[in-house]
């Protein structure tokens, strides 16, 4: 019993965590841009969600589209107003221009956290389930919304293994993560590309938001935590790789299970951060990880 | 007398005079200088800004009837972050910049146990609105002269645990015919005694503790913990959390744990804490200062309403012991008839003040806990609060709150397993 218990919810959280990393992992994969403001659109997805859900009587599935919608704004404002003037300034060397981004992102994410400490105080909210009660699983109760978070996210992540593969404007973004020259050469437009890679991510980062809202809840203090978590799966997986960084959920995921269970609560977070200091030893790419 | 020893005598004087009136008029000026009073707290945080709302309008009933000896009162206020790092830059500022004679602190204990030795350093009477670990008031006790500045403005753990295991007795062993409780407390300074009490005073109180859970302030995924407390089949959970709260009370919901949670959960005394858990609270029971329509003194409601006219909403509980904390300083420089820290501590110390949760005194110096609140039913007990329907409703002490018990249909208590 206790074996299939760490077995659901392993799956669960890593699901979450997956959902969570795949957008993340994708905006470095295609645009180069590691954002380390990707805490803070979560948590204002979560937060404008369980805000209009609360105050306005969205009930919970208006609340998560509007908390989605909200997350793609954040997304656009975060490209807009962060990276474009530094991709854009004649200021910054080419060189330089990771670095400026990398400093731009994480003091966004520090004026996101802030900001929403200011307005909804640091206190975290939970969102409404989207689905309420509990089913049986062989003698585990394991709540109904816990399912459907696990489904949805892989829903997501399987959807957007479809626009890659199978779209046109997909294989553009597939192309622009290996070759953007050539992309450039044969006269795409690739600020297009990225613009729709930013929407994408909007959505996932805004979805991974509501969904740990209502299952695990969010605050502004969160933000750190969440890039932090993002990162090291990303790390583990490899900078760029989806399949890599979706692995490294499931790794950490379950490693974090496996120790609250069986060691103690108190020690969850040790074991991905030791695998993590032994990828990086061992094979500084992550797992599936290509540069 | 010559025409010039003359005019040199009239100018001396002059000049003295001028001098005279020179160092008189700053004199007269600084007599009018309003008593500066340091909030350290943060103000994103519910029960932080509970305290700076409570001190405001302390501030302002004080200086409505008078002020203190004739001076209005100012407040100071400093946003820690409930950082101690930043907290203790914060009291050197007010201190040494902004020259307060009085502060009133935060709700975490690793805080106000940072700025516990600048208090000492800079012999400034300093007051908790709501830090509970033991070791505050035991530093006091055990070098009394260096810490005497330090006051605890609500009940030390060891003390909290023993009105857990009071109202237990009535509400869980009496009451639901319970025996047996696990522990889940949050891994803080404020804990460690509690939990050493509880383990002591629970079997005392008629509750055998099965299980014992400390988890880390930063977990968000209470699922193992929930499992672990129910393979050990308690009747209650007896909570120790204060750093969390939401997280734990929406899984405990939403994952129908059978279980019924009390003990002592800081966010649950927030009146908002309903909204932010979507109706999950319901049926949790916690400590807290008061709920809304309870008179525990003649002070409560009006202080309570003047809180919803000013901000809105009733406090969490730190918004009154922060409103106390502020009279008892400014009463104490008012019988000292000064702002001298020394004379302010010695009359602190001889508080005998209605406040808005109890009579207010502090334990002397031979006392286990030196400057902690008394505890008692003729002093502070605090009250016990269940969450119903959306209203946080006064359970304990049952002659002040003889309201009935309600849990959610998930919660079995052990007549209703039994009957199962």
């Amino acid at each position: 019993m206790l074996a299939l218990q760490i077995l659901i919810d392993g799956f669960a959280i890593s699901a979450l965590y997956g959902l969570g990393a795949v957008g993340f992992t994708l905006m470095f994969g295609v645009c180069g841009v590691l954002n380390l403001a990707h805490g803070g659109i979560m948590v204002i997805a979560a937060l404008a969600g369980w805000w209009v859900a609360a105050d306005y009587g969205a009930g919970p599935y208006g609340g998560a589209a509007i908390g989605v919608g909200v997350g793609v704004v954040a997304s656009f404002v975060t490209y807009y107003a962060v990276i474009r003037p530094i991709q854009r300034s004649r200021a910054i060397p080419a060189v330089e221009q990771e670095i400026f981004i990398l400093t731009g992102t994480l003091l966004w994410g520090i004026m996101l956290q802030v900001g929403l400490d200011y307005l909804f105080s640091n206190n975290p909210v939970t969102m409404q389930p989207l689905l309420t009660g509990v089913v049986r699983i062989a003698e585990v109760r394991v709540p109904q919304n816990e399912i459907l978070i696990a489904v949805l996210c892989w829903s997501v992540i399987g959807l957007l293994s479809l626009l890659v593969n199978r779209t046109r404007i997909g294989k553009q973004i597939l192309a622009a993560s290996i070759n953007p020259r050539a992309l450039t050469l044969l006269g795409f437009e690739l600020s297009n590309i990225y613009l729709v890679v930013w929407t994408i991510y909007g959505v996932l980062a805004g979805l991974a938001g509501v969904l740990l809202a209502s299952f695990l809840g969010a605050s502004a203090d969160n933000a750190g935590a969440l890039t932090a978590s993002a990162f090291t799966i990303v790390i583990l997986g490899g900078l760029g790789s989806v399949p890599g960084s979706l692995i490294a959920a499931y790794i950490v995921g379950y490693a974090e299970t496996l120790t609250a269970y069986l060691i103690a609560p108190t020690l969850r977070p040790i074991p991905a951060l030791i695998i993590l200091v032994i990828v990086i030893y061992l094979r500084p790419q992550g797992l599936l990880g290509r540069r | 007398m010559t025409i010039g020893a003359t005019w040199r005598g009239a100018a001396a004087i002059l000049f003295g005079l001028v001098a005279l009136a020179g160092v008189a008029r700053p004199a007269a000026a600084e007599d009018k200088t309003p008593i500066k009073i340091g909030i350290i707290a943060e103000e994103s945080a519910l029960l932080g800004k509970s305290i700076i709302d409570g001190a405001r309008l302390a501030v302002a009933d004080i200086n409505a009837k008078g002020g203190v000896n004739g001076h209005q009162l100012e407040l100071v206020v400093y946003d820690d972050h409930s950082s101690a790092a930043d907290a203790v830059r914060a009291y050197q500022r007010a201190v040494q910049e902004d020259h307060v004679s009085g502060v009133v602190s935060t709700f975490i204990s690793e805080v106000y146990l940072a700025l516990e030795p600048w208090a000492a350093r800079l012999k400034m009477p300093t007051i908790t609105a709501a830090a509970a670990s033991n070791l505050i008031t035991k530093q006091v006790h055990d070098d009394y002269d260096k810490f005497k500045y330090v006051f605890e403005g609500w009940l030390p753990a060891p003390i909290i645990a023993q009105a857990v295991c009071d109202s237990s007795r009535d509400l869980f062993v009496d009451m639901l015919h319970m025996k047996t409780a696990a522990m889940m407390s949050e891994d803080a300074d404020w804990t460690t005694p509690l939990d050493a009490a509880q383990a002591d005073c629970l079997p005392k109180a008629g509750l055998q503790v099965v299980d014992h859970e400390r988890f880390n302030p930063d977990t968000t995924d209470f699922t193992p913990i929930f499992s672990k407390i129910e393979a050990a089949q308690p009747d209650v959970i007896i909570t120790g959390i204060a750093h969390v709260g939401v997280q734990p009370t929406v899984q405990w919901h939403d994952q129908h744990v059978p279980i019924p949670m009390g003990g002592n959960s800081g966010q649950a005394t927030n009146p908002e804490f309903w909204k932010t858990t979507n109706g999950a609270a319901g049926g949790v029971i916690t400590q807290t200062g008061t709920v809304p329509g309870v008179a525990l003194t003649p002070m409560t409601l009006s202080v309570a309403d003047e809180f919803v006219k000013a901000t809105g909403k009733f406090p969490a509980f730190t918004g009154f012991t922060s409103y106390d904390d502020v009279r008892v300083l400014a009463e104490a420089m008012q019988r000292a008839g000064s702002t001298d820290p020394d004379k302010v501590v010695a009359e602190m110390e001889k508080t005998d003040m209605v406040g808005t949760l109890g009579h207010y005194g502090f334990y002397g110096r031979g006392d286990t806990y030196t400057h902690a609140m008394r505890y008692g039913p003729k002093d502070v007990t605090g009250v016990f609060m269940q969450w119903q329907d959306g209203n946080q409703v006064c359970i304990w002490p049952r002659d002040k709150c003889p309201n009935p018990m309600k849990f959610p249909d998930f919660v079995k208590t052990p007549e209703q397993r039994a009957a199962n």
